[in-house]
């Protein structure tokens, strides 16, 4: 791991800097709506067309949520300072699937009918869980400008914005007690482990980087 | 040429011959009751289109397995009847796996010949029937019931089959018989998740011998006009329109009648969650989540507000006396 290859290393990181790097990023993480806004339009979303969007959406956000949380891990590991620029669109995007996943459920399954919604969160913990990790989600989205980081102060914002890690651990427990009903953890084990790993990595990497340092 | 008579239409000289006022003013009620009959005929063939409407075209995927109008009461809702593909493509079998794509998926390794069902327990002719004899054993009924899926989405679908009470008949239950068990198809080699532990295999479920012997619980051997495609249970199953989906055991391999209310594969799952009973009823949730509403697959929109879930799912008027002065909410 720690064989330098300093000319292909170097060669990824101007890659990454490359202006057009980030609009593309901005282009590929709305591909799975795009896909998911043709699939409903055109019937291809099989017999339940509300539930399947209601899901995607919310695989989408376990799935951006852990690209978020592999960017620090990757870029210490890979040694790519580059990758950091990228960090907070993935949030960012996090957040705005985890909204749609929200929108899909309250207007789908709830009829947008807040007295309804308001009985379900109370009647279902997994509901709950899932609506704290959203409201967690968007406090981070909403301080995720440079502006919010600058009134909060460097240490204050980065002690806020740890919190997405309680936000990784509510949308597994989110997602565990929604299998739960079938048995069916293998799915959840996956996310899980993949979340684990991610949060394991990195007291191993930053100290690996002390060490050189 | 001519033909001269004594009667010229008018001038009848025997009594005799005049018809009587009473008996020739009958031909006005006559003409009413023709024009009756025949607005009568229009209406019958107004009908027959109707009931044609109704009556559901086979898709040709299977082999053909007709069944009569059945004669039951509430046997056939006049409810659209749910697309082919979205009642075998989408539906719960958890021997083939637990998202409602898997077993339209991976049951076709389920092998439905040679096929028997075992008849055992408190019958006084136990004995085990092969699956061309049951075929054989009672007229084939078609009958449209709705389907309510504990998970809160439903169906219309044209079932296939005969009441269980008739080939329960045959057996001749034993006074002491007070429930009927269905056991499961649990073959490992076959399918794929019998052995995981999302379920105690093989799945069970069981009636009261009441409930069992209702007209309008169907032992089903086909769908559509065709036989019971693998992912939906063939080559025999039972469906129970007033439960939850979840209550019709589908494969069904052994009939059990018991004294004793029989262990169900849910029930043992998770107990406060999913009774013995399992009615179909929209004042009783589901722990987890509401059982008011409904989304009937393939018929709302994506927008629109998801229907009212019926008591006894709309079978109310047939089977609502079976359970007289029970409380519902108790025994859930």
């Amino acid at each position: 791991m720690r064989q330098a290859r300093p000319g292909g290393q170097a060669a990824a990181d101007r890659a990454l800097r490359h202006p057009a790097a980030k609009p593309l990023l901005f282009a590929l993480c709305l591909l799975p709506l795009a896909w998911l806004v043709y699939a409903a339009a055109f019937d291809r979303l099989g017999a339940n067309p509300a539930e399947a969007l209601i899901r995607s959406m919310g695989d989408w956000t376990l799935r951006l949520l852990c690209l978020t949380l592999a960017v620090t891990p990757l870029r210490l590991a890979a040694r790519l300072p580059a990758l950091a620029r990228f960090r907070r669109m993935l949030g960012v995007y996090t957040f705005f699937y985890a909204a749609l996943h929200l929108l899909c459920y309250a207007w789908f399954d709830m009829g947008l009918d807040g007295g309804e919604i308001a009985r379900d969160v109370a009647k279902r913990p997994f509901i709950l869980v899932g609506m704290c990790g959203f409201v967690l989600l968007l406090v981070l989205a909403a301080t995720s400008f440079n502006r919010a980081m600058r009134w909060l102060g460097g240490r204050r914002w980065q002690r806020l914005h740890r919190s997405v890690y309680l936000v990784a651990g509510l949308a597994l427990l989110h997602f565990f007690w929604m299998r739960a009903g079938k048995n069916d953890f293998a799915e959840v084990a996956v996310y899980a482990a993949i979340l684990a790993a991610l949060l394991l990595a990195r007291p191993w990497l930053r100290r690996g980087r002390n060490l050189e340092s | 040429m001519l033909i001269h008579t004594h009667d010229n239409g008018f001038d009848h000289r025997r009594a005799s011959e005049i018809t009587p006022r009473a008996v020739y003013e009958q031909r006005r009620a006559l003409l009413r009751l023709m024009a009756g009959g025949a607005a009568g005929a229009l209406l019958a063939s107004w009908a027959g289109r109707q009931a044609l409407a109704q009556q559901v075209q086979p898709p040709g995927r299977l082999a053909a397995l007709p069944g009569a109008r059945s004669a039951v009461a509430g046997a056939v809702t006049m409810e659209k009847p749910t697309d082919y593909k979205d009642a075998t493509g989408y539906n719960n079998f958890y021997e083939f796996g637990t998202d409602k794509s898997d077993p339209a998926r991976n049951a076709h390794t389920l092998k439905t010949r040679p096929w028997t069902v075992e008849v055992e327990g408190l019958v006084n002719k136990p004995r085990r029937f092969d699956i061309d004899e049951l075929l054989r054993l009672s007229p084939m009924e078609e009958r449209i019931y709705r389907l309510r899926c504990v998970e809160g989405w439903s169906m219309v679908i044209p079932w296939v089959g005969y009441s269980l009470a008739e080939l329960i008949r045959r057996v001749e239950p034993q006074g002491s018989a007070k429930y009927v068990e269905f056991v499961t198809l649990a073959d490992k080699a076959t399918m794929p998740y019998v052995g995981s532990r999302i379920l105690d295999w093989p799945y069970t479920e069981g009636l009261r011998m009441d409930e069992a012997m209702h007209p309008l619980t169907l032992l089903a051997f086909g769908m559509y006009g065709e036989v019971l495609p693998n992912q939906n249970g063939a080559p025999v199953r039972i469906v129970v329109p007033w439960k939850y989906g979840f209550k019709s055991a589908k494969s069904i391999v052994r009939i059990r009648f018991t004294e004793k209310e029989p262990a169900t594969a849910w029930n043992k799952a998770a107990r406060n969650e999913y009774g013995f009973y399992s009615n179909v009823n929209p004042g009783v949730d589901h722990p987890r989540w509401s059982q008011a509403t409904e989304r009937r697959i393939g018929e709302d929109g994506l927008f629109a507000r998801k229907r009212k879930t019926l008591l006894f799912n709309g079978y109310e008027a047939q089977v609502g006396q079976l359970y007289a002065g029970m409380d519902l909410k108790k025994f859930y």
